[in-house]
């Protein structure tokens, strides 16, 4: 998966496929003899064994929002004897809003977050792939070096600049600037993908007459439909779970989204109604893991071919 | 291939192209370029560049959050800011609990992610399964739930807690436990290994597997194809990761910041560097000190990615 593996000019999608016939011929290749089998029963064994430990926690959360307030702790099965859904009842309206306020508040930015990043990211994708222009090594190498920079190195003079704008307490500190492709992950990821795209389309449409808006409008577009999912599901997870933006612009409860709202349970402890705050905490994963299930090959595809977070 | 990767490919072709003969690169699509760059070029100059020089120039200011800057402009003190952080306890404090938690969850994160994909890649069934239990902690690790769930599960009448109790073992609240609660903070950060998994798993079907077949045929073990061939090959993914996963380690602030219950406490014990920062710059207005500690950030943020360049020249191997 270096740069300079041969591979790496295939797309993404070629890449996985070979991979995967890869696999099957080391695997048939393998004699299966008594201590093979021995050996992956042991391995097996061990998997599940860290499998159920990593994903123990994440059942207990769900199974204990369904307990009566009183068992959280004192019963640690995973199958209770009573069932309830009062907590879901009252944790839906345990803070000063309802809880699908905050839900649509989350969902609101999450959506205007997604379309920015899916514009500008491929715009400045297609420029970075297919045009040829004075200093584009420079800006290339300047955007890959902004995926590394801590932000908060520009956090005083940013919340100073959405001050200044009047923009507190609305979410367009967290939306406008992704309409300004301030994402380089994103740019990288279509770059790549792009990349990986057969020059001979591209040259077809230049014959044709296209120009170079009619070929990024029919040709690229269409063509980045994959890298585009890829980047709606990250968008959407990064935006949905972003703690310290709503914590810094969004000060009013009106305002608050799922992740800053959920922080109202910690606050209120006092009341120590576990249940509730479980409850809630259920419901604000409960998205990420519905994009898990559906998107998952898009997810996997992107970490792959970008190898960042 | 990571931005990294690709970032070291460019610097070597800047120095190859040093020495020889310097060729005009044609640059045919010049203005559809420049417009299509348009809202990156506004989004870096308005966000990251001018920003950058700003939070910079604040660092020598005794700037507020309450003054408006343009109106009322801060005064410069020079060196005041960077010489209240140096002097003062805190600031060292919630420097060396995040170094703590950057040098020990960062590798052994990366070991955790590595030991469980060399497992899983070789064809094996449940292959899907397996990685998706694995994989989905980090996909949500990083939102308030599960910080809020760790709580819970650490706590005093935690889930593990009340598991040891099984066991007749009476154990301390480890969040609320000055020696304890960085721990679990490492744990959580751990739990999330899925992600590097994901991407070792990716690097070690990129392995051709001619080579595994040419070492059959030369005779080599199992272990030696493994030490010999798959190690050598991964390392620069492991070292992409490395430096990636460092610089975003040091910038942790939601498990901090809600494990705690914003205070980064007990007795500053999960006073996470980022942590720190916010609440002296947006609790305490104090952003021209804020913006000093973001830079000293950056500073070793960046020591700490030289110095894995600089060691990556003993163990990673490249083809070129």
């Amino acid at each position: 998966m270096t740069t300079e593996s041969p591979t790496s000019t295939l797309s993404a999608t070629r890449d996985v496929r070979g991979a995967s016939e890869i696999r099957s011929i080391r695997g048939s290749r393998k004699a299966r003899s008594a201590k093979g089998i021995t050996l992956s029963i042991v391995k097996h064994v061990l998997l599940l064994g860290a499998a159920i430990t990593m994903i123990y926690p994440l059942l207990w959360l769900v199974v204990s929002s369904f307990k009566p307030n009183s068992e959280i702790f004192r019963d640690l099965s995973l199958f209770p004897k009573n069932l309830t859904v009062e907590n879901y009842i009252n944790g839906w309206n345990n803070l000063q809003f309802p809880f699908g306020h905050f839900l649509l508040n989350s969902s609101l930015i999450a959506v205007l977050a997604i379309l920015g990043n899916i514009m500008t990211c491929s715009l400045a994708a297609y420029a970075f792939a297919r045009l040829r222009f004075k200093g584009r090594n420079l800006y290339f190498a300047i955007m890959l070096m902004t995926v590394m920079l801590p932000f908060q190195v520009v956090l005083v003079p940013q919340f100073t600049i959405f001050k200044e704008l009047g923009w507190i307490n609305t979410i367009l500190p967290l939306v406008v600037p992704k309409f300004l492709a301030t994402d380089a992950f994103f740019i990288f990821l279509m770059v790549q993908f792009l990349r990986g795209l057969p020059n001979e389309i591209f040259e077809a449409a230049k014959i044709d007459g296209c120009g170079h808006l009619r070929t990024y409008l029919r040709i690229g577009i269409p063509l980045m439909i994959p890298a585009m999912a890829t980047t709606t599901i990250f968008t959407f997870i990064w935006s949905w779970g972003d703690f310290f933006g709503p914590l810094l612009y969004l000060r009013i409860p009106d305002q608050f989204t799922v992740a800053v709202a959920l922080k109202g349970f910690i606050d209120a402890q006092s009341s120590s109604n576990f249940g509730a705050m479980f409850a809630m905490s259920v419901v604000s994963l409960l998205p990420l893991f519905v994009i898990f299930m559906v998107g998952q090959k898009y997810l996997i595809k992107g970490f792959a071919t970008t190898g960042i977070k | 291939m990571s931005s990294l990767g690709e970032l070291r490919t460019m610097a070597i072709d800047a120095r190859k192209k040093r020495g020889g003969i310097r060729v005009k690169e044609k640059t045919p699509d010049n203005l559809a370029g420049h417009l299509f760059l348009l809202p990156w070029f506004i989004g870096i100059l308005g966000f990251t560049i001018i920003p950058m020089i700003a939070s910079l120039y604040f660092s020598f200011t005794d700037y507020r959050l309450l003054k408006s800057p343009l109106t009322d402009p801060p005064k410069w003190i020079g060196l005041a800011n960077y010489q209240a952080m140096f002097a003062n306890p805190a600031f060292w404090n919630s420097f060396r609990v995040t170094a703590q938690f950057v040098v020990i969850s960062v590798p052994l994160q990366l070991a955790f992610a590595l030991a469980i994909a060399i497992v899983l890649d070789k064809g094996m069934k449940g292959l899907t399964f397996y990685r998706s239990v694995f994989y989905l902690p980090s996909l949500m690790g990083g939102s308030v739930a599960i910080s809020i769930l760790w709580r819970q599960v650490f706590g005093k009448n935690g889930l593990v807690n009340s598991f040891l109790a099984i066991f007749g073992i009476d154990a301390p609240g480890w969040i609320g436990h000055p020696d304890y609660a960085l721990w679990t903070i490492i744990i959580l950060h751990i739990w999330t290994f899925g992600s590097p998994m994901v991407i070792f798993l990716a690097g070690l079907r990129q392995i051709p597997d001619m080579y595994y077949e040419a070492a059959t045929v030369d005779g080599a073990t199992k272990w030696q194809q493994f030490t010999k061939i798959t190690i050598p090959l991964l390392t620069p993914i492991i070292f992409f990761n490395l430096v990636l996963q460092v610089i975003f380690a040091f910038q942790t602030f939601t498990q901090a910041y809600v494990v705690s219950g914003g205070t980064g406490g007990p007795n500053g014990a999960t006073m996470f560097y980022t942590l720190y920062l916010y609440r002296v710059g947006f609790i305490d207005y104090r952003m021209g000190l804020a913006s000093a500690m973001a830079w000293f950030l950056l500073i070793v943020i960046a020591i700490f990615t030289a110095v894995n360049f600089w060691l990556s020249k003993y163990w990673v191997h490249y083809d070129d």
